[in-house]
């Protein structure tokens, strides 16, 4: 059996808010394989949130153990998780977090720049992955020149331009229009079809609709696939 | 991340801050501006000062009565200091050769001040009573006519050279060769000009009459002793037997005067001493003006932290999404780093522009010979990068340490 891209055991997530300990995680088991498009769903403060952090290496795990290509991230500092972060994982964030002084092309580089990539193979490869979210046009475009959705397209050439094992998407169609949301989730579509692994946090079911597989959080637990719905 | 994509990093972050910085840097600027203003002043003052000792003659020693070392008290509990007149005696026994070899001029002068006239014009001036030697042993020269001759000094001739300043506001643009003035009541006759000497220790060297000593004593000051020399001038032969004619003087004297080691009735001032002093209070000068200028370096230091730990809480987000894209804590560390030292560079380079330039101004607006010295410069770019770096270490260590996802979940 092939290794999968990320792998979560028993993992618990505590946070300590003054006297009382808040358990936002409570031992969540998760396999997902290469290619595969999986889809995290949840009412707010059921540790979604949380749950993305933890995949994302952007915060640590109270208990257990969290794989990612088969290397265990739970133990490592800072700096490995930096390198990390860099080559594994693309993210997409629902405020896009793209640095307003920076034109789409330099907002693309930036994770090639922390990767020690050479100035021209970056600005093709940046080029590239612009062109791949339809925005070849848009290279010189400040942020604030660009709609919510060639924003939120932007982000998602940011996040492959490394070309990682995971693409995280945290509510990525949470502050589009619909025009724009179907404009993206077509761009995800097209990038499972590819190959790509892609985990998307959501709590809109249409958006879960169109992953391959979907998990339901509820109080720190897991489950696999969505309840009924009831609205 | 290489050290140009830092520096790019931080350029443009200064970049879109372009007020704040601007207000950032030029806190540096003054600070640095200061500095190197009141050094270059201060440099100025000592070689000004230098120039103006060495104006009042080459290889110059002065005597005069009143010894340096403090006597015991008397019952009164007064201090007091040994004293003995000069005499003439004392003159002729040190132009002797075979007591001070090395002393080639001797000019005793005696000398005061008074109120010279010429028609309506009156005029406050230094008056020097002096022999021929006096021009040759105080590095002086004469502009037009001549200085007055020893025959003229024997017999107490009624004959004055003046300097240039009593010349023109005295004879008010006249020919000041054979005119009249009147010193004392007495009628006198200008027979030469001095060359200027500018001014020495706040006084105007040109504003000055010189007459015999003799036609001094007998005609003018009756009431002094003619024995009695105030000041005596006397000439070294070179550089080199400066210290061998002093020490002659002082030992012919002190056996003239029967002086004991300790309890002297005369000082003597060499230019060395004149030169190694001004140096001393330039130095404090310098220093104390310096330090002050180097308190607004400090707050301008004080400013770039402060700035940058705006900056730092300013850019949380930022900073997040950058470590989320992989930037290492010492990527950060760096770019913050490099962005502080780019504002103490920066105001270090503006602040050195500024400073030149008004040395420079300064320096064409006025005699004071400014000039912006190299290592100053140097020293001063070295304390600006090094005050941005020390700085900046905070902030950019706090940034440094922040959790990638605190700084994201911040809005």
């Amino acid at each position: 059996m092939r290794v999968p891209v990320l792998d979560l055991r028993e993992v618990r997530k505590t946070y300590a808010t003054g006297a009382a300990a808040v358990e936002a995680l409570r031992g969540i088991n998760l396999a997902v394989q290469a290619g595969e498009y999986v889809a995290v769903m949840g009412p707010s403060g059921s540790g979604k949130s949380t749950l993305m952090h933890i995949i994302g290496c952007l915060d640590w795990l109270s208990y257990g153990q969290y794989l990612l290509q088969g290397n265990d991230v739970s133990r490592m500092d800072e700096r490995r998780l930096a390198h990390v972060r860099n080559r594994e994982i693309g993210f997409v964030f629902q405020q896009f977090n793209l640095l307003p002084s920076l034109s789409a092309l330099r907002n693309v580089e930036l994770p090639l720049i922390y990767a020690g990539v050479r100035l021209g193979e970056r600005r093709s490869r940046a080029r590239e992955a612009l062109a791949q979210v339809g925005l070849s046009d848009r290279v010189d475009h400040r942020p604030g020149e660009l709609s919510g959705g060639q924003q939120q397209r932007v982000s998602i050439a940011r996040a492959l331009v490394t070309n990682p094992a995971l693409l995280l998407a945290d509510e990525p169609t949470g502050n589009l229009d619909s025009t724009s949301t179907a404009d993206v989730l077509g761009l995800f579509d097209g990038l499972h079809a590819e190959g790509r692994t892609i985990v998307l946090i959501t709590h809109e079911h249409d958006v879960a609709a169109r992953a391959g597989r979907a998990v339901y959080m509820l109080d720190g637990e897991l489950s696999e696939g969505l309840p009924e719905r009831t609205g | 991340m290489n050290a140009l994509e830092t520096f790019r990093t931080a350029y443009g972050a200064l970049r879109a801050h372009r007020m704040r910085s601007t207000l950032t840097v030029l806190g540096i600027l003054i600070g640095i501006a200061a500095v190197m203003l009141t050094v270059a002043l201060g440099q100025a003052a000592r070689t000004l000062v230098l120039q103006q000792i060495t104006a009042m003659g080459t290889n110059l020693i002065m005597v005069t009565p009143g010894g340096p070392d403090p006597q015991p008290e008397d019952p009164d509990g007064y201090q007091s200091f040994a004293y003995a007149a000069l005499s003439l005696a004392d003159v002729e026994a040190l132009a002797d050769p075979v007591n001070a070899p090395d002393v080639v001029g001797v000019a005793p002068t005696n000398e005061s001040y008074t109120t010279v006239t010429s028609g309506e014009e009156s005029q406050e001036v230094s008056l020097a009573g002096s022999t021929p030697d006096w021009l040759s042993v105080r590095g002086r020269t004469v502009q037009s006519g001549r200085f007055f001759s020893a025959d003229e000094a024997a017999r107490g001739a009624r004959v004055v050279v003046v300097g240039t300043t009593t010349a023109q506001q005295l004879l008010s643009g006249g020919d000041p060769l054979g005119a009249e003035v009147t010193l004392a009541g007495q009628s006198f006759t200008v027979i030469g000009v001095l060359n200027s000497a500018g001014s020495a220790l706040g006084e105007d060297q040109d504003n000055l009459l010189v007459i015999p000593r003799t036609t001094l004593l007998q005609q003018i000051d009756t009431s002094s002793n003619p024995n009695d020399v105030n000041t005596l001038y006397l000439q070294a032969k070179d550089q080199e037997s400066l210290s061998a004619a002093y020490q002659q003087i002082e030992r012919t004297l002190m056996t003239r005067h029967g002086n004991t080691e300790g309890a002297k009735d005369f000082s003597i001032l060499t230019q060395q001493s004149l030169i190694d002093t001004a140096n001393q209070t330039t130095a404090i000068l310098t220093a104390a003006l310096g330090g002050i200028a180097a308190i607004s370096l400090l707050v301008g230091s004080i400013g770039v932290m402060n700035i940058m730990l705006v900056s730092v809480t300013e850019r949380v987000r930022e900073i997040g999404l950058r470590k989320a894209l992989g930037a290492t804590p010492a990527a950060i560390r760096n770019q913050f780093l490099v962005e502080a030292s780019m504002l103490g560079l920066l105001g270090g380079m503006l602040g050195l522009l500024l400073g030149m330039g008004v040395a420079w101004v300064i320096g064409v607006l006025t005699d004071f010979p400014v000039v912006p010295s190299v290592s100053a410069t140097a020293l001063a770019l070295g304390v600006s990068l090094l005050i941005g770096i020390v700085a900046g270490v905070y902030p950019a260590a706090r940034a440094a340490r922040l959790a990638p996802i605190d700084a994201l979940r911040n809005e």
